[in-house]
Order: C-alpha cells, then sequence, then structure tokens
C-alpha cells in the first residue's frame, strides 16, 4: 500500500510539471498583449515598456518558463499584474471561500442524492424508481448557469428571499454567510446530488443481494432497519470515496456559478484572470488546482483501493 | 489563514456592537486595479480614490475647476509657470503634514516612478520649486493648458510622501491619503472598505462613517442587491433599468451625460488592413455615417437614456461645435455616395468587444447600414485582444469607446494627431495636427473653441472616428439618501451626501 | 461535468452484443424517451431552413422586448428579432457543437488510447503522463482558456471543448484495452502472427466500442452545456448567429423585463441535454454485460 502511494506521488512530480508547460504555453498563446491591457485606457509607450521589462515579456518563452518555475520552486508564484497583490496571497483568501461553496454543495448533495439513491434502489424497477432517476437526470442536465441566474430572478429580485449575489465569512456572520451561499450551494449541488444518487443506487444494488443481507432479512429484521444499518452501511464507504472524487470536479463547476453570483472565489479569480491576462495569476491558480485535484485523486483511489478489493489487481 | 484568524477574533466584537447606521455600500461595475494612483488605470478605481485620496484641484459639475488641496493659483504670462497656493492644516491619513515638499515629492513620485502610468500626463511639468511652506510652483517646458485638469484627476491626487517612500511600488497594499475616507481593508473582487477619518479638513461635510465598495459586475444582480437593501446605491444602471428604478418609490434615480463617447474607429492609415476603399475613400464612411439613425439606436438599446453625438464632445458641452450637428439619416445620399465610389454594396468587417451590450449596438447599426448597401461582418474579440489588433492595424473598423476626460485635448489630441499615443486609424493631416496642438498650448477659451472647431469640420468629413453616442452615467440610490449630485465624469463625491433623518 | 465520474463506473463491453443490446434499449422507456427528445430537436434542426418562421435575424425596432404572442410564439428579443425562429436555428448551433467536438474528441483520443494501452511502455507512460495533466486542469477552465486563445467563434468553442474533453476518451479507451489484451484471443492472435493493427482493427477497437459509445452519448450532453456556458462567457457562438447559449449570455442582462428571453433557451438546452443522458443511459445498461 504504502509503495503504492509513494509511486503515486513519484508520477504526479511529472504530471504537474506538464500541466505547468501546458497553463504557461497555452496563456503565451493567448492573442493580447497583457503590457496594453495592464498600461490602461491611455497607453502610455513608457508604462507598457516598463511592464514588458518587469514581466520579463519581451524575453523568449523558455526563459520567461524558467523564470517563473524558478519563483515557483522558492514559494513566489508572483504577483498579479492588476492588483499588485501576491498571487499565493490571492489563492490564500480565495480558496477558503471555494472550499466552504463545495462543502456546502457536498451537503446539499448528499441530502438529496442519497435518500433519493437509497429509495430508487430498495423499489427497484418501480414507478418510484423510475421518477427518482428521472429527477436526477434533471439535475445533471440543467445547465448551471441558467438556473443560478433563475434562481437570482425568483427569489432574489422577486421574492427578496435571499440576496443576489455577494460573500460573508461564516467566522464574521454565519447568518449572513449561510443566506449569501445557500443558493449557489444549491445550484452546484443539483448536479452533484444527480451523481451521488445514481453511484448510491448501485452501491445500495450491489449490496442489497449480499449474503449477510439476506441473513439479515431471514432473520426477520424489519426491512427499515436491515436497509439503514446493514445495506447502507456498507454501501457508504464506496459512496464517500466516490464523492472525494467529486471533490475535485466541483472546483471546475464552481467556475460559472462564483461568475453568476460574484462570490470571490477561486473560479471568478480564474476566469477573470484569463479574461484580463493576469499571466501570474492564471498560471498560479491552474497548477494549485491542478495539484489540488491531483491530490484529491489519490486520496480517493487509496480509499477506493481499500474498500473495493476487486479493482486491486488493475492497479 | 491569518485572515480568518483575525475574522475569528474580530466576530466577537461584531456581535457586541451591531453594524453602525451611517454605512454606505456602493455597488461598483468592476473590481478596481491597483490602489495607488499613480499606477492605477481602472474607473471604478477613481470612484474609490474620489473617497480615499483629495487632489489639487476638483471640478464642479459644469467641469469648471475649483480648490480642492491647492487653494488658489495662477499662470505666469508665459504660461510656463503654474503658482500654487496650498491649503494649511491638512494632514494624510498617516499623521504625515500636508505641505510644499509634499507636493513636489508626489509630482516626481508620477513623474519618476517606473511603475507610474501618470507620465505623460505631467510631462508637461519639468521641475517643482518649492516656494513656500505652502506655496509650489511648477516650472513647464511648454504652455500646457490642459494641466489643470490632469491635477483635477489621478495625477493631482497627494499620497503621503511617509507612507510611499516606505512602500515603494507596494503602496497600493495600504494606500495612505488625504481624503476625506481612509482605507481600513480590500479583498480583491469583494470589498474595499473605507472608514471616516476624523481629521480630514472639510470633515464636518462626510457624514458617513464606513463606505464600502462592493464590485457586482452584473446589472441585475446590482439592481437587486440594492432593492433587497443590501446596497445604498449603485453606479452604471443598465440604461434598460431605468423606467423600473424610477417607478420604484423606495429608489431614486440620477443620471448625466458623460463627457466619454463610444463610437467606431475606422484603420485609414495602420497597415495594410487600411488599403481598401473604406480605409482610403472618406466618402464611404460618410456613407456609412448617413445610414446611421443615431436617434433610433438610442432609443432601441438605451431607451433614449443616452445621448446620441458625432463629436468627442457631448451635444450639451461648450465645446460641442454647434456647426456641425448629427446628420440626419439619409439613404439615398448615402447610397448616392457609395455610387460615386463605384460600390452598390460594400462589405465591411467591425470588430467588437465580445459584451452584450456592445454587440448590441453593432446589430443595429448592421441592421442600419444593410439598408444602404454595407454588408456589416461584425468580428467579435475579447476586449483584450481587440486592443491589441487595433493597435497593431490588425482591422479595417473597431467599435470602442472612451471614457472621456475633463478638458476637451483629452478627448481628440491622441486620438486625431499623427504622433498621438493612442491614435490606432493613424489617421495624419497637418492641418488638424496645427489646429488641436495650438489649442492645447493655449489659456483662452474663446481661441481654443475656435481651433477645435475649425479641426472638427476637417474630421467630420474625413471621419477617421464615426462617433456613435455619449453613454450616460447612470446611478440608483436608496430613496433615504440625500444630496448626490451627478458629475459628468462619473465619479461618486460624498460631500453633503447623507441618509434623511 | 459527470463525464469523467462516470467514466469510473465499471463498464465493460463484450463483444457482438449487438441485437441483444437492442432490444434491451428498446424496451427502457427513459431511454426511448431520451431518444425521442434528440431526434425531435436533431429533426428541427435540420429542417429549419424550410420551416415557415420568421428571419432569425431580421430586426424590428417596433418590436423589441415583446412578451410572447400569437406574432410572436415566444416573443422578440433585445433588437426585435422573433425568438421562436432563434430557438430553432440555435438549435443548429448547440447540436453541431455538441456532436462535432465529441466527434474530435473520440477521433483523436481513442487512437491514443488504443496505442498507450496496447503497446504499454514510454509509449504509455508519456500519453498517460499527458492525459493525468489535461485532466487535473478543471474541465471549463481548460476550455475557457483554449477558447479564449482561439478566439470566440463557434468553432473554436468546439476545438476547445473537443480538445478538453478528448482526454477523457484516451483514458477510458486505455483502460479497456489493458483489461482486453491479456484475454485468450488476443494472446491467440498474437500467437498466429497477427500484426499489431490487424490484432488492435479486429480483437481490440470492437471492445472498445460499446463503452465509448456510451461515454460519447453522456458527453454530447456535456459538450452541449459546456458551448452554452462558452457562449454564455462570451467565448462561443457570436451574433448575430444564433444559439443557445448566447441568447441566455445576452438574456440574463434583461432579466427582468424580459424574462422570456432566458426561459426559451434555458429550458431546450435542459431538454436536449436531459435527451442525451436518458439515452447514454439506456445505451450503459444496455451494453453492460453484467446486469440482465
Amino acid at each position: 500500500m504504502l509503495s503504492y502511494i509513494v509511486r503515486r506521488l513519484a508520477i504526479a512530480v511529472p504530471t504537474l510539471i506538464l500541466v505547468s508547460i501546458f497553463v504557461f504555453t497555452l496563456q503565451k498563446l493567448l492573442p493580447g498583449d497583457p503590457a496594453l491591457v495592464m498600461a490602461g485606457e491611455d497607453r502610455d509607450p513608457a508604462a507598457i515598456a516598463f511592464i514588458r521589462e518587469k514581466y520579463h515579456l519581451n524575453e523568449p518563452i523558455l526563459i520567461q518558463y524558467a523564470y517563473w518555475m524558478k519563483a515557483v520552486l522558492q514559494g513566489d508564484m508572483g504577483i498579479s499584474l492588476r492588483t499588485n497583490q501576491p498571487v499565493l496571497g490571492l489563492i490564500g483568501d480565495k480558496l477558503p471561500v471555494t472550499i466552504q461553496l463545495a462543502l456546502m454543495a457536498i451537503v446539499i448533495a448528499f441530502v438529496i442524492g442519497v435518500p433519493a439513491g437509497i429509495l430508487s434502489a430498495v423499489k427497484k424497477g418501480t414507478m418510484i424508481d423510475y421518477v427518482a432517476n428521472i429527477v436526477a437526470l434533471s439535475g445533471l442536465s440543467v445547465p448551471n448557469f441558467w438556473l443560478g441566474i433563475m434562481l437570482i430572478l425568483l427569489v432574489s429580485v422577486n421574492l427578496g428571499w435571499l440576496p443576489a449575489s455577494g460573500y460573508e465569512s461564516p467566522f464574521v456572520d454565519p447568518l449572513r454567510s449561510l443566506k449569501t451561499m445557500i443558493m449557489p450551494a444549491f445550484v452546484l449541488g443539483t448536479s452533484l446530488a444527480a451523481t451521488l444518487m445514481r453511484h448510491t443506487r448501485s452501491a445500495m444494488l450491489g449490496v442489497m443481494k449480499a449474503d449477510y443481507v439476506r441473513t439479515a432479512r431471514a432473520k426477520g429484521v424489519r426491512e427499515l432497519a436491515v436497509i439503514i444499518k446493514h445495506a447502507f452501511r456498507n454501501a457508504l464507504l464506496p459512496i464517500v470515496t466516490l464523492s472525494a472524487l467529486l471533490f475535485g470536479e466541483l472546483l471546475g463547476g464552481a467556475v460559472l456559478t462564483e461568475q453568476i453570483f460574484t462570490i470571490p472565489g477561486f473560479g471568478k479569480l480564474i476566469v477573470d484572470a484569463v479574461f484580463t491576462r493576469d499571466y501570474a495569476v492564471v498560471q498560479g491558480v491552474v497548477l494549485c488546482a491542478a495539484a489540488g485535484v491531483i491530490l484529491i485523486n489519490l486520496v480517493a483511489d487509496v480509499l477506493y483501493f481499500l474498500v473495493n478489493p476487486r479493482i486491486r489487481s488493475t492497479l | 489563514m491569518h485572515k480568518i484568524l483575525l475574522a475569528a477574533l474580530l466576530a466577537g466584537s461584531a456581535l457586541v456592537s451591531p453594524a453602525l447606521a451611517a454605512d454606505l455600500r456602493i455597488g461598483l461595475q468592476d473590481d478596481a486595479d491597483v490602489l495607488d494612483p499613480d499606477q492605477s488605470r481602472t474607473f471604478v478605481g477613481r470612484i474609490v480614490y474620489t473617497s480615499l485620496c483629495d487632489k489639487l484641484v476638483d471640478i464642479t459639475p459644469e467641469l469648471k475647476i475649483i480648490p480642492q488641496l491647492a487653494t488658489a493659483w495662477s499662470w505666469s504670462d508665459d504660461g510656463k509657470t503654474l503658482t500654487m497656493d496650498l491649503r494649511e492644516g491638512v494632514v494624510f491619513h498617516d499623521g504625515t503634514p500636508f505641505d510644499a515638499e509634499a507636493v513636489k515629492a508626489n509630482i516626481e513620485r508620477s513623474k519618476n516612478l517606473p511603475e507610474s502610468r501618470r507620465k505623460s500626463e505631467v510631462k508637461s511639468i519639468d521641475s517643482v520649486a518649492v516656494t513656500g511652506a505652502y506655496q509650489v510652483k511648477m516650472m513647464l517646458a511648454n504652455p500646457d493648458a490642459t494641466l489643470l485638469a490632469q491635477l483635477a484627476d489621478r495625477a493631482g491626487m497627494m499620497i503621503s510622501p511617509t507612507a510611499a517612500e516606505a512602500a515603494g511600488a507596494d503602496f497600493a497594499a495600504n494606500p495612505v491619503c488625504s481624503g476625506p475616507y481612509k482605507f481600513v481593508e480590500r479583498v480583491q473582487q469583494d470589498r474595499i472598505v473605507l472608514e471616516k477619518f476624523a481629521d480630514h479638513w472639510n470633515a464636518d461635510a462626510f457624514h458617513f462613517d464606513k463606505v464600502s465598495f462592493l464590485p457586482i459586475p452584473d446589472t441585475t444582480v446590482r439592481l437587486a442587491n440594492l432593492r433587497a437593501g443590501d446596497l445604498d446605491m449603485l453606479e452604471r444602471l443598465a440604461a434598460t433599468d431605468a423606467a423600473a428604478v424610477k417607478a420604484d418609490a423606495g429608489l431614486q434615480y440620477a443620471e448625466t451625460v458623460s463627457i466619454g463617447y463610444q463610437g467606431i474607429t475606422v484603420n485609414v492609415n495602420n497597415g495594410d488592413r487600411a488599403k481598401n476603399p473604406f480605409g482610403e475613400d472618406a466618402r464611404l464612411r460618410q456613407a456609412f455615417e448617413l445610414s446611421i439613425d443615431r436617434d433610433a439606436l438610442n432609443q432601441v438599446v438605451f431607451e433614449g437614456a443616452f445621448a446620441p453625438g458625432n463629436q468627442p464632445f457631448p451635444p450639451n458641452s461648450p465645446w460641442y461645435d454647434k456647426d456641425v450637428p448629427i446628420p440626419a439619416r439619409d439613404i439615398e445620399k448615402a447610397k448616392a455616395l457609395m455610387k460615386e465610389t463605384g460600390h452598390e454594396t460594400f462589405d465591411l468587417e467591425v470588430q467588437v468587444a465580445n459584451n452584450p451590450v456592445q454587440t448590441q449596438v453593432l446589430q443595429v447599426v448592421q441592421a442600419m447600414a444593410a439598408e444602404a448597401g454595407f454588408n456589416v461582418k461584425l468580428k467579435s474579440t475579447e476586449f483584450a485582444s481587440l486592443l491589441a489588433e487595433q493597435s497593431a492595424g490588425n482591422y479595417q473598423a473597431s467599435q470602442v469607446g472612451w471614457s472621456g476626460r475633463v478638458d476637451p485635448d483629452g478627448n481628440i489630441h491622441q486620438f486625431m494627431t499623427c504622433k498621438g499615443g493612442i491614435n490606432d486609424s493613424k489617421y495624419c493631416n497637418p492641418e488638424v495636427d496645427k489646429l488641436l496642438d495650438a489649442a492645447r498650448t493655449s489659456n483662452n477659451e474663446e481661441e481654443r473653441k475656435a481651433e477645435y472647431d475649425a479641426a472638427r469640420k476637417i474630421l467630420a468629413k474625413d471621419l477617421p472616428i464615426i462617433y456613435l453616442y455619449h453613454p450616460s452615467w447612470i446611478w440608483a440610490l436608496d430613496d433615504k439618501l440625500e444630496g448626490f449630485v451627478p458629475y459628468p465624469d462619473g465619479m461618486i463625491r460624498l460631500e453633503n451626501v447623507k441618509f434623511r433623518s | 461535468m459527470s463525464a469523467t465520474s462516470d467514466a469510473l463506473l465499471p463498464v465493460a463491453g463484450t463483444y457482438r452484443t449487438g441485437s441483444r443490446a437492442w432490444r434491451k434499449l428498446r424496451t427502457n422507456k427513459s431511454a426511448l424517451f431520451g431518444f425521442t427528445i434528440v431526434t425531435f430537436f436533431i429533426v428541427l434542426a435540420l429542417l429549419a431552413p424550410i420551416l415557415p418562421i420568421d428571419d432569425p435575424a431580421a430586426t424590428s425596432w417596433s418590436a423589441v422586448r415583446k412578451a410572447p404572442s400569437l406574432d410572436h410564439l415566444m416573443g422578440t428579443d433585445e433588437i426585435g428579432r422573433d425568438i421562436f425562429s432563434r430557438m430553432i436555428w440555435g438549435a443548429r448551433a448547440s447540436l453541431i457543437a455538441g456532436v462535432i467536438s465529441v466527434v474530435m474528441a473520440v477521433s483523436i483520443g481513442v487512437p491514443f488510447g488504443l496505442v498507450a494501452g496496447y503497446f504499454g511502455g514510454w509509449i504509455d507512460q508519456g500519453i498517460s503522463r499527458i492525459t493525468d495533466a489535461l485532466l487535473a486542469m478543471p474541465f471549463l477552465i481548460l476550455a475557457v482558456a483554449l477558447a479564449a486563445f482561439l478566439g470566440p467563434s463557434l468553432t473554436n468553442a468546439m476545438i476547445a471543448i473537443g480538445l478538453s474533453a478528448m482526454p477523457i476518451f484516451i483514458r477510458l479507451t486505455r483502460g479497456q484495452v489493458l483489461s482486453v489484451k491479456t484475454d485468450d484471443y488476443v494472446e491467440g492472435a498474437r500467437a498466429i502472427g497477427l500484426t499489431d493493427l490487424a490484432i488492435i482493427l479486429r480483437y481490440i477497437l470492437p471492445n472498445v466500442f460499446a463503452p465509448v459509445l456510451v461515454q460519447a452519448t453522456l458527453t454530447i450532453a456535456t459538450a452541449i452545456i459546456l458551448e452554452a456556458a462558452l457562449s454564455f462567457l462570451g467565448l462561443g457562438q457570436q451574433p448575430p448567429a444564433p444559439s443557445w447559449g448566447s441568447m441566455l449570455n445576452v438574456a440574463k442582462n434583461f432579466l427582468t423585463q424580459a424574462p422570456w428571453m432566458a426561459w426559451w433557451p434555458g429550458a431546450a438546452i435542459f431538454l436536449v441535454v436531459l435527451g442525451f443522458n436518458l439515452l447514454g443511459d439506456g445505451l450503459r445498461d444496455a451494453l453492460d454485460p453484467r446486469e440482465t
């Protein structure tokens, strides 16, 4: 097991280097001159020249990459061209926001997805199963951003129940934090709930056939107790494992959600940075996100490996 | 992470003392950039500075220059020396006194800081001499009629020399000025918070304890926040929301025509892509202009809230040339002009930033021009690429605007002179150069007006830029606010603004 | 967004299951429902030029942002165009974007996956690391960056989506190849001296086909949403040509005055994506040999 983890971590290094090369090349290829954007409306030639010089924009791309990598290895991600703030600090500021959003989305997804999945598995083949499946797929099929603007229109504009945008730290004002986050978390959670429901269903179907469940049933244990105590308990671990994987996807999903609800998180940071050609921020954020995804995948795989001996041979 | 800890500690006190009543929350369309007047470049940044940093001089809603930190000023006869008397008893937020030395340090920083984006604005200042504790003389290489207007904006903003020296280019992390509000915190893309500076020279005129600026790009969401009471006022209300705000008893509506413009810049001389009939033959551009109904455009896209225009200055400006009014739409004349140039129809590619409002404007123009025989193809690009393409000359025509400057020179000189810094059409006409150069060095308004009029008459025929309209700044405010005065520069001046008691 | 996680669900394909799968698919009500939706939109998109509807680009200054009525069944948009007609023409953009980008992802991803899985060694190492790296970058971010790099247009959005979706197919194909490579009949084929290419084409590819088909159907759903998302960010279909995503992008500025501008495109995206998801699910069940 330990050697597996070590091997995976060793593989992560070249992967991360590749990510860094991809993101660096990709954004160097982006059309538009960051110096022009950053110089402002007047486009003062002196300012343009200075920006090019300061951020090594005149150097060959390989040299630029070397400058960046050297700094990154020393723990310096550079500063935002737009606001002069250090990228690492920005990431530190934004990450908790997105993590809060993602956690709340996961909670919502669990609350909806898991019971629906259990119900669907228990009532397999009935109308309930059918309806639950359609509902779950609907959650998966509705475009996040559309659901977002429709909810803003209904809940914030027409009903005035929840704020349409903004963010408050839960440590400062927990109630307001909840109020501003609940809608975006719901939007983000719907698609996740669908995936979770289907995982739960298939995991439940798997364990319901198992001997210990049959035994429990034969012993006359009440059906509800069988489902909760025996079947669900055993199905839970693979469900949790898979949700760890989904966490990585949430980072991606948060991009649009944050844009719609004006939440100052990771996703909004990167989209704005791409559009304003804020190179250092794009590079730093993508690299961090990729490292996070790799780490989460590793944790999930290890968990999956532990609970699912069936796949051990294929690793 | 330490921020969270700090926030957790603060949470305790926040629970004890409920939020103060005199907190003002303002919704902005974008997030500001670097919070350093010498380095910043965004419009919303200037809105924040209006409360954070005092300037040497300010403007009235009629664009007259009035005292702020400078109480009086005079020009030498040759127009090369500007003497300014400074306000006494002013201190910066860090306690550093404001005096002539501070002004000198500030102007020199604008000129010399490598990161400075103000260099071209203060270029005419050769040196600054301290001629008294509260008097400076600015020595100019050449007469510069635009200088006072520059000093009424970022170039004239005074920052604490002590703080500037200590922080260098990192000043933005904790900006220290002398304005009515001082910096508290900034969370990028979320908020900028200022609090009242009790030692401000005019503190009695400012009534809020705390002012927060919240960037909310989506206009609908911004308005929803105002309606829900999460904002007290917002800038740049969508023109199409104006009717709803006016009808809402809980809200106030304020607007004024801006000093900026939106138009179509034509590549007339910028590289190979200028070598096409539209770039080479002014008659085609005239025909294109004649095909556009600017009033209808304003009605369809902005519900009539903006001002149609055909010059770099809006029709209500004293600099507007009344002899060249907005041409009425005339399809027949447009067709006739096209025929003269030998074209029944003409294919034209116009690049436009990929935001919904600008593309809507261009789609209306596209439909209008089609009736005269122009097949307009829209090329949407991100704003970042649009600028690069434009300055590289890789465009036939480009929809772009200008936020406007207080002095008329700022709206025309750099676009229309041969060596103008942002003359992307590369229009070059020595006669226009002569007129515009002369206009920027004279302090006589009548002479200047005559020179601008003469230049405008040439430009109205040559049409390197086809002006379309002047946006209006539109604000929506909670009804409980009073005292807000709209300014054509779009800034939010909080002097005498307060909650109704 | 579900595509990557669904790929992790075990989907094993077997050779020559076609007719049995088809029978199963036909009796699956959900799948049939999905099939019907998808077919409906495809037919609508194909018939757009001959349907008796308004010109989708015809503007009318006197009918700007009018609510649905008999004249304009779905209302008019911000410059007085008929939304109903733009919806139908927009179906073309969305469907083409979904299908073409997935075709692209499959036609690049599957060969790479085959090569990586079949040959193993450093080729596999190289391809797998690149795949890992691409998959480690959030899907949407990759697509946004690619679309920005290529410039905003429908074609470029398709390329961006196709490239972003490609690594899923590399990984899926590679895994599938690994699981059949050691099967007896492949070993046998090798023993009788068949060339690598012949083995891949005759024995490996058919086994890859079923899971790729399922994944492709599900990815079309994701791709349609992604095209809409890119258009929503201003990076997809450009005006005046309609696509559902770009219609939403404009509509969000008129939510309070003209909410119908946002209703229709959103609902259409939802329906067509639901259709592909149902169909993909049905295919998965039908082609899964484990369930009977």
